[in-house]
């Protein structure tokens, strides 16, 4: 019996943990094929890597000030302890 | 816990016997994580302010009663999280959930935005205006969603520790996770082509 290719729609919900790389193999070998063929999934998965790739980017520039760890520690009575 | 930097490497029995110095240090170790989460969830600095001094007045306070059943730090995220969901529960006066079913029904499966935006410059991509639309896309997705990214792909913890720290099965935090991240790859997917006249 042939075995059915999955289509781009059944393997939408599958192509985040595609990313993370935590797919059994044998789906991923599907998704693999499937990719290879079809350049809509491919600009998904690319556009979609991309993505994750962005909003880690601009979160890492965020920075607590230091008046709020100043205020923080005035808060919680630990002036004293601050940067010792 | 993936980030190498928070490690629990502090004395429980000190913190619990009230240790100034101690409790101190586990302040300096979390408190920029523990801004960022916040400040991602709630939106704006003054609320991630508020949640950031609240989780650790909680975390004084009970202290005692941490069984170290989970990590200190997993304990810390969740206060964290509850706190920052109480404040999104006071703005928007209305209820907010972790425990919303995972409706797998195919919100994931609406047409898809098929535009290879990939190769546009660096300089296009993280513009002041596309991050400034890639913020307030996160900050419209709904709140069980938007906790998982920020947990999982913005504070770098395991799909195991956000589901620890949110009291859900790991399947529910990749179902979460994947929805949150193609509704964000579709947001991007109409800004860069409404904005530099991409077709599908």
């Amino acid at each position: 019996m042939t075995q059915q290719k999955p289509s781009c729609h059944e393997l939408i919900s599958s192509l985040s943990d595609f990313i993370d790389g935590e797919l059994e193999a044998e789906l991923c070998a599907k998704i693999e094929s499937h990719l290879a063929e079809c350049q809509n999934c491919r600009i998904v998965v690319d556009t979609l890597r991309k993505t994750i790739t962005l909003y880690q980017q601009t979160s890492l520039e965020t920075e607590m000030p230091n008046e709020v760890r100043s205020r923080l520690f005035k808060r919680l009575d630990l002036e004293d302890l601050l940067n010792k | 816990m993936s980030n190498d930097k928070l490690k629990d490497d502090l004395s429980l029995e000190a913190l619990r016997n009230g240790d100034r110095a101690e409790f101190a240090r586990l302040v300096e170790q979390y408190d920029a994580f523990i801004y960022r989460l916040a400040l991602r969830i709630v939106g704006n600095p003054q609320d991630a302010e508020d949640v950031l001094q609240e989780t650790f007045i909680k975390a004084l306070k009970h202290l005692s009663e941490f069984d170290g059943r989970s990590s200190l730090s997993t304990w810390l995220y969740r206060i964290a999280t509850n706190e920052a969901l109480m404040v999104l529960r006071k703005d928007k006066s209305a209820t907010v959930s972790l425990d919303e079913p995972d409706d797998n029904s195919d919100d994931e499966q609406e047409p898809l935005e098929v535009v290879d935006w990939c190769c546009l410059p660096e300089e296009t991509l993280m513009s002041a205006e596309a991050r400034e639309y890639l913020d307030k896309a996160i900050s419209e997705l709904p709140p069980t969603l938007r906790v998982v990214v920020v947990l999982r792909d913005i504070q770098g913890l395991s799909t195991r520790e956000t589901s620890e720290v949110l009291n859900i099965s790991e399947m529910a935090v990749k179902t979460r996770l994947s929805r949150a991240r193609l509704q964000l790859r579709q947001s991007l997917s109409s800004y860069f082509s409404q904005q530099f006249g991409l077709e599908n």
